[in-house]
């Protein structure tokens, strides 16, 4: 039975891991987007302008009350139908096919880009007033203080709340299986047909999202211990 | 314009016009639906349709990339310009009417029930047994006009699930389309056709975006020429021994 | 047809009735697919929260067992079913193992013969690993003092943790409690990959009728609408426990 594991053409183990690829790549495209998406919408929240706080709470209200899978599906099957309308609007015959790894990265970062303002948020309300005033006292100006004082600590803070984003992100990359892009579940899910053996193909799969998952357990210690140095321990 | 002008103008004027001609024609197939579309070992398309879409082309005289493209996103796909036609074993119905256009026919769909032979599985039990069927079919409508709006009906994204919760008890018969059936019974003992096969007047034909004029009066015309020339009753024969128009 | 169901598909009806004149016309044509999906989507979420947390409370427990083999046991359990994508377990759950077919599941072939059944037990499963977190976060912060105080009064163990750290336990996990439920039914989205017809599974076999994007916009306000209810339900929960 373990032969279906084989790689080469009639083993599908190298399908399983550019599956697994993909997911990977999948989760950090998304990340890569959602990041400074979320860094954006985290500033907006913290701006003046109602207006725009309101729009930035709605989005973030929208994406943490409906589920991940239909917000893929609709950026999915609506991404086309909005591009080509708008571009048949603005006069353009020609039409736009959009790929599914783009459409699923789009998605995601939407659904990470709402969750992570809300930890950068945290994080920047989260470094006392106290320093600052202190920055200003000094004669630092409102930019110097924020970049010299509030975003080295702000980091401090949100590596927690982001490493356990990342790995809701690499679980979450799961759900384009069912927009049939290649990714690992899919893979897994077209061999067990192919083969009538779908029990072993998708605990492969789970035991190497587990895999991924523990990879990531450990690089976000790292991550999270290096961002403590030299903190006296609370 | 002096004459270099003129000439390059020419020239890239007749590559363009080359190009437009030879443009290839792009075609998608679900490749999940034995024996009209699915992937063999190697990963290629085969199938009726598979065949039956590069006769087309070849009396059409066009080069056709055909590929794959799961059945719930088929249809958008075309309206997205993602390829300019589906060979897939589509029905021409109404609702998709409305979103596409069609060719004529090339050929003729029975819808059929699938249950576990010996398991007194009749037609009338539609109405309070699970059935399951293919999401966005033809029998999958069939099935939820029957079982009623309120019925069991189970949908899967694939005919296989449906064949593997079928298999294993989970639905207690399958809608399918008659001929797909025929091919899974060859190779499934055990189960077995529900009465006769059912007659819902249902047509396959090749889904075209709207507006395609002109590509829909040269695939009615290459169809036409193929089903003269013998080359369909060919490929018919093939898979099924006989003449399916 | 149970009294039930009867009793489900009235209400459907008459809130499509309602309904119906105050919204726009597509989704008054379906109106009573939604609202089933609805209540099957309210109904799983139900059973997986309740029996969720039952597991949850077992296995925080568990984790602080002096037994290494249970301690042990329940730390795989939860790794697992938070290391995984929920997706990839109710795949496993419904196509892997129901696939096997009732002569190799024997006693067990009723619990995977529905979709439904698997969305509960996998639900209930999953939410169960990431509550008992929760509440072990929780356990971890409520004072120790107050742990030896009950010992020294004559409580047992269980007693003490039961009636003294679990509840103070809740009250300080409960906003990440209360976002675990949102995020539960989120996650019972996916049972319609496994033909459940819950609000998601309604909501794409309409789509594959009319490929219009308005359905998938009517299911997002039902899906606000509940874990609307559920924040509310939960702040109305986190004032009612304010003692200061």
């Amino acid at each position: 039975m373990l032969e279906l594991l084989s790689f080469g053409d009639s083993g599908w183990g190298d399908d399983l891991l550019k599956g697994a690829i993909i997911t990977v790549q999948l989760a950090l495209c998304s990340v890569g987007l959602g990041f400074s998406a979320g860094l954006l919408l985290a500033m907006i929240k913290l701006s003046r302008f109602r207006i725009l706080r309101w729009t930035a709470e709605a989005y973030t209200l929208f994406v943490r009350g409906v589920p991940e899978f239909l917000i893929l599906l609709l950026v999915f099957f609506g991404s086309e139908q909005i591009i080509n309308t708008s571009l048949a609007a603005m006069g353009f015959a020609v039409t736009v096919a959009v790929p599914k790894f783009a459409a699923a990265v789009a998605g995601l970062s939407m659904i990470f880009a709402a969750y992570s303002c809300e930890v950068f948020r945290g994080a920047y309300l989260a470094v006392p007033s106290g320093q600052m005033e202190a920055a200003e006292s000094v004669g630092m100006t409102r930019m110097q203080g924020f970049l010299h004082i509030r975003m080295p600590q702000l980091w401090r803070f949100a590596i927690p709340g982001l490493g356990n984003l990342w790995m809701v992100m690499l679980k979450d990359t799961s759900l384009a299986a069912v927009i049939a892009l290649d990714e690992l579940l899919r893979v897994a899910k077209v061999a067990g047909e192919a083969t009538s053996n779908p029990l072993l193909f998708f605990v492969t799969a789970g035991l190497i999202y587990l895999a991924l998952t523990a990879l990531s357990d450990i690089v976000r210690d790292k991550a999270e211990k290096s961002a403590q140095k030299g903190m006296a321990s609370s | 314009m002096n004459f270099k002008t003129t000439a390059l103008a020419t020239a890239v004027a007749m590559g363009l016009a080359g190009m437009a001609v030879a443009q290839d024609l792009r075609i998608a197939t679900e490749g999940a639906y034995p024996p009209f579309n699915e992937k063999n070992a190697a990963g290629e398309l085969i199938g009726f349709d598979v065949d039956i879409a590069n006769a087309l082309c070849a009396e059409m005289k066009r080069t056709c990339v055909i590929v794959a493209q799961d059945w719930d996103g088929i249809i958008p796909g075309l309206v997205n310009n993602k390829y300019d036609a589906i060979v897939a074993s589509m029905s021409i119905t109404e609702e998709r009417l409305k979103s596409i256009d069609f060719t004529s026919p090339y050929y003729s769909n029975y819808i059929a029930l699938v249950a576990k032979n010996g398991s007194g599985f009749t037609l009338d039990d539609v109405a309070n047994k699970a059935i399951g069927a293919q999401r966005s079919t033809v029998a999958s409508e069939w099935a939820e006009e029957n079982a009623g709006s309120r019925g069991d009906v189970r949908l899967y994204d694939t005919q296989t699930a449906a064949y593997s919760d079928l298999e294993s008890g989970r639905i207690d018969a399958l809608v399918s389309d008659y001929l797909p059936a025929v091919d899974w019974l060859k190779t499934n003992e055990g189960f077995g056709f529900v009465g006769d096969k059912i007659d819902i007047d249902d047509k396959i034909g090749i889904g075209l975006r709207k507006g395609e004029d002109d590509l829909k009066s040269a695939f009615d015309k290459a169809l036409a020429a193929i089903r003269e020339n013998g080359t369909y009753l060919q490929i018919s024969e093939k898979y099924f021994g006989v003449d399916i128009f | 047809m149970s009294v039930y169901q009867t009793a489900k598909y009235a209400i459907s009806d008459a809130a499509c009735s309602v309904l119906s004149p105050v919204t726009p016309g597509s989704f008054g044509e379906f109106c009573p697919r939604f609202i089933d999906g609805f209540f099957v989507t309210v109904e799983l979420l139900i059973l997986s929260c309740s029996m969720g947390l039952v597991i949850a409370i077992a296995v925080a427990f568990a984790r602080l067992s002096s037994n290494i083999f249970i301690s042990k046991a329940s730390f795989v359990y939860s790794y697992i079913f938070r290391g995984t994508p929920l997706l990839v377990q109710l795949w496993i759950a419904y196509f892997g193992f129901g696939s096997l077919g009732a002569e190799k599941l024997g006693l067990f072939w009723p619990l995977f013969k529905e979709g439904w059944t698997i969305g509960v037990i996998v639900l209930t499963l999953n939410t169960g690993a990431y509550v008992s977190e929760i509440l072990r976060g929780g356990l971890v912060n409520v004072p120790k003092g107050q742990m030896e105080a009950a010992v020294a009064t004559g409580m047992s163990w269980f007693q003490s943790m039961f009636h003294i750290m679990l509840p103070q336990a809740f009250k300080i996990a409960w906003p990440a409690y209360g976002n675990e439920v949102v995020l539960l039914m989120k996650g019972s989205a996916l049972v319609s990959t496994i033909t459940v017809l819950d609000l998601m599974g309604q909501t794409r076999t309409v789509f594959s009728r009319s490929y219009d994007l308005d359905v998938y916009a009517y299911s997002a306000v039902l899906y606000l609408l509940l874990a609307g209810t559920i924040t509310v339900l939960f702040k109305f929960g986190e004032n009612r426990m304010k003692t200061d």
